[in-house]
């Protein structure tokens, strides 16, 4: 506040300063490889090529980047009202559940065409539940959303465990899983919907569940910027007291929004439930829900840019597992260390290039916005 | 004569907007040197400027006779440039001398930090006669207060231009003049003040000089002595401007609103308010009148239902509403009442959202956001630009955040949504709290216009003229209490200044 730093023109500020915070934490990061005594030009062309280039690698970064763009959107939606959902993670396991619950329940009697929205909608409603109780006590309560929804994590977590190893333990299985969903209720794959098309695209993970974040991209947008639920939320977000002014019932705003952005971290489910594992299986949300938060902060609490930041993080998770092959002395750690990084420089020090860039663009904007005469 | 501060052409803008264009101010060693203009003229970002906080296009800076570069306001603080601003910047849970000891705390254990700056605060408090606990937590001190630990923070590393932005405006009138003894004994110490205000009269009371801002350039410069309120004005606005209200006499018809041994404690059990009684008839205004922190804040956030009445009852618009509805405020608001809070900031906007959006808070839910399920922002758009031509809100920028107007617009922005719903009842709070006086004009005309119309208007402000001139009948608060309800035409300053210390109207009469 003290220094007079020219506003950020606005193409810069959304292009522009993510680009360089992406190539300081990049630059760091291949100075590390370098000390560890690898080429760092060559890793990164191997993780790139490992995320885009070979075969099913692209289908395996669009399958990871799906579950970012849940939790993102989750967490994201959340942060429209100013409450910090670190719940994403409880959230999508107990999505999971739903999703089986209804599989197993229903989705046996009915066809394909009703039993996927079915189990689609209970992953949803399932993750909206474990949101929605932080929220009522936050917003009823007082409890402090962050406190709650990290033991709501632990709460999913140990149920969870209880769950598969016993009441829905597969009978005769050795490791904690459920028996293989309804037929009726999986998600077909990328690669099989594609062929009747004519595309032949290499088998991978990826799976409808990719279209569902899509779709659950287009309604944050609509939901968030085009309802009066949406307004309600920014409001209380922006200034509850004013809400509050305007007649708009805060602690309902908080607590439909901690439902719908559950719901949104339950969807993980579809892609990892009803699209890839088939079954239930410990620890399938494997940190998508905390690695949310980054992707909703980086991708600004806009779809656009959490669908971006998606799949950056995604072709790190698929691109690192290349790593992991080709070098010798590099590990999988690697790519935690990069993820790290990023999010270090674009989120902890988002603005330390602000000021500098802002100064050289108004340098070069200034000439033709002569100073008034 | 003795220049402290030249500016040599200096120019600002803001995207599209210029804010300042060309600025020429010479102010005067041991002088009270006052600046006027209408809301959005530029004044802030000019002292802005000056203080480092923003940056001039062009232009040149002269301090003491010598040109300076004033980068930050480290840079002006070092040349002894002082700035109060109009929202103050303390922390509330530091005492008094830890917010003065902010930025020169001095070493790791505070031991000389500590020192120093009591003894600094001590001195500054004794010369200027700053009165304020040194040991008091900010959270516990009243506005006025908290403005002088403001004052003395600005002082301390020996300023020789204090600047001050609107500082009246969240005054009561009798803190009002102790600050302006204080800066009279400033001035006389040789220190220079520059003194921002929408109050005349506060201009031609204290100030030795002025200088009038109008859209962004200096239209002139005056010797208070010289000088008219009524010339200052024209040259604010441009053209002549009416200073009195011209005031018909009122045709009320039925009652639209009333209280009925209204009361409210709040949550630690404190009595706010007691046993208030009073009938709003429609085509009339009722004023409330009151020293500040009697009772007017909780009457107003009762009524507009932010607050629950704990005893009594309301009947509004034919509606009887008691402290066991649990009302909120849109159930008061689609009973037809508008409300204009007392703080904008809080209350009124969502300073992050844009214009447009702000033209809709309170009426998200009707067809001013658009008649389908949906947001048509086309309707919201075109709802912000008639409303912001009808009200001369300026910048006429829909998409500007509410942040980025200056304070008398933001407050436009406001009226302008409250007054066009066309309420029944309408709630008034402060309604020109930092307006320049062609936007009070116009604000007062709308508000008689309204009440001519018909509607039932209770008026809450701090400004004993504001309520004596628009206001049918006074009611006075004191300590929570309705002391009495007189005609305005029986009200004088002496008689209201009585029942405001407590003495009810029988007595004082
Ligand atoms: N950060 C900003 N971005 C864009 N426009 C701005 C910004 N700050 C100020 N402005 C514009 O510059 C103009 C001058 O504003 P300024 O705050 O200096 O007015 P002012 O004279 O202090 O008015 P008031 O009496 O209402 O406080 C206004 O049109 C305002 O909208
Ligand atoms: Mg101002």
């Amino acid at each position: 506040m003290s220094t007079p730093t020219p506003p950020l023109p606005r193409w810069a500020d959304l292009i522009l300063l993510p680009i360089i915070n992406l190539f300081a934490a990049f630059f760091i990061c291949g100075l590390i490889v370098l000390a560890i005594g690898e080429n760092p030009i060559e890793a990164l062309g191997v993780m790139i090529k490992g995320a885009f280039v070979y075969s099913g690698g692209l289908g395996y970064t669009l399958f990871y980047t799906t579950n970012y763009v849940f939790t993102g959107l989750a967490v994201a939606l959340a942060f429209h009202c100013k409450m910090f959902n670190i719940g994403g993670e409880g959230q999508a396991l107990i999505g999971g559940l739903g999703a089986a619950l209804a599989s197993f329940s229903l989705g046996v009697y009915l066809p394909a065409p009703l039993a996927i929205p079915l189990a689609v909608l209970g992953a949803f409603i399932a993750g909206g539940i474990w949101g929605v109780i932080p929220g009522y006590l936050q917003a009823k309560r007082g409890s402090h959303i962050v406190i709650t929804t990290i033991m709501f994590n632990f709460l999913a977590a140990s149920l969870m465990v209880y769950l598969l190893a016993g009441p829905m333990l597969e009978a005769g299985q050795q490791s904690p899983q459920t028996a293989k969903l309804a037929e009726s209720t999986l998600l077909p794959k990328m690669a099989d919907m594609l062929r009747p098309l004519g595309f032949d695209i290499t088998s991978s993970p990826l799976n409808a569940s990719f279209l569902i974040a899509l779709g659950a991209m287009a309604v944050f947008y609509v939901l968030v910027w085009h309802t009066r639920l949406g307004f309600n939320i920014r409001s209380v977000g922006q200034n509850q007291e004013a809400a509050h002014y305007a007649g708009i019932n805060v602690a309902r705003t908080i607590i439909i929004t901690m439902a719908i952005s559950g719901g949104f971290a339950g969807l993980l489910a579809t892609n990892e439930i009803l699209g890839f594992n088939h079954k239930v299986v410990l620890n399938f949300t494997a940190g998508y829900g905390f690695t949310g938060i980054a992707v909703a902060l980086m991708g600004r609490n806009h779809p656009i840019g959490i669908f971006l930041a998606a799949l950056l993080f995604g072709a790190l998770t698929q691109g690192g597992g290349e790593l992991d092959f080709e070098f010798q002395s590099i590990t999988r750690e690697m790519v935690l260390l990069i993820q790290g990084m990023i999010i270090l420089f674009s989120g902890a020090l988002a603005y330390m290039f602000n000021p500098p860039l802002a100064r050289m663009i108004a340098k070069f904007v200034a000439p033709k916005d002569p100073a008034n005469g | 004569m003795n220049t402290a501060l030249e500016l040599k052409n200096v120019s600002k803008s803001f995207g599209l907007v210029k804010a300042n264009k060309n600025i020429n101010l010479a102010v005067e060693a041991g002088s009270i040197h006052g600046i006027i203009g209408e809301n959005g003229a530029g004044k802030s970002t000019l002292m802005n400027i000056i203080y480092g906080m923003h940056r001039a296009d062009s232009g040149e800076i002269h301090f003491g006779g010598q040109k300076v570069d004033v980068r930050s306001s480290a840079d002006a603080i070092e040349h002894g440039i002082g700035m109060v601003h109009q929202h103050f910047m303390l922390v509330p849970t530091f005492t008094v001398l830890e917010n003065v000891m902010l930025g020169t705390e001095g070493g790791l254990m505070l031991r000389d930090g500590r020192g120093a700056a009591l003894e600094r605060l001590l001195h500054l408090s004794e010369t200027y006669n700053l009165q304020v606990d040194p040991h008091a937590l900010v959270s516990d001190l009243n506005v006025g207060q908290r403005q002088r630990v403001e004052i003395i923070k600005a002082l301390k590393g020996g300023a020789k231009v204090l600047i001050l932005d609107e500082p009246t405006g969240v005054l009561t009138p009798q803190e009002a003049d102790q600050l302006f003894e204080i800066l009279k004994v400033l001035r006389d110490d040789g220190v220079s003040v520059l003194l921002i205000t929408h109050k005349l009269s506060e201009i031609m009371d204290i100030t030795d000089t002025v200088s009038i801002m109008r859209q962004g350039e200096m239209v002139g410069h005056r010797k208070t002595s010289e000088t008219s309120p009524q010339e200052l004005a024209e040259l604010m606005v441009g053209r002549e401007v009416l200073l009195e209200v011209d005031r018909k006499p009122a045709k009320p018809a039925e009652v639209r609103f009333s209280a009925k041994n209204l009361g409210y404690t709040n949550a630690q059990g404190v009595v706010e308010l007691e046993d208030i009684n009073f009938e709003v008839r429609s085509g009339e205004i009722l004023g409330v009148a009151g020293v500040s922190g009697n009772g007017q804040t909780q009457l107003m956030e009762t009524l507009a239902g932010m607050r629950h009445l704990t005893s009594g009852s309301l009947n509004i618009l034919g509606t009887e509403v008691t402290a066991a509805d649990q009302t909120d405020p849109r159930i008061i608001r689609d009973l037809g009442v508008g409300h204009i809070p007392e703080d904008r900031h809080t209350h009124g906007l969502v300073l992050n959202f844009e214009a447009r959006e702000n033209m809709i808070l309170g009426f998200q839910d009707t067809e001013l956001a658009g008649s389908g399920k949906l947001f048509d922002y086309k309707t919201i758009q075109q709802n912000c630009e008639d409303k912001m031509a009808h009200y001369d809100v300026r910048p006429p920028n829909p998409r500007l955040n509410a942040k980025n107007f200056s304070g008398g617009n933001q407050q436009k922005i406001v009226i302008a949504r409250e007054f066009s719903a066309n309420p029944g009842v309408l709630l008034v709070g402060q309604p020109t709290r930092g307006v320049d006086v062609g936007a009070i004009e116009f604000i007062h005309k709308q508000l008689l216009e309204l009440r001519d119309a018909g509607c039932a208007i209770l008026l809450v402000s701090v400004e004993l003229d504001e309520i004596m001139s628009l206001s049918d009948r006074i009611m006075v608060l004191c300590g929570g209490q309705n002391v009495g309800i007189i005609d305005s035409a029986d009200a004088d300053r002496q008689t209201l200044g009585l029942m405001m210390a407590g003495q009810r109207q029988e007595a004082a009469a």
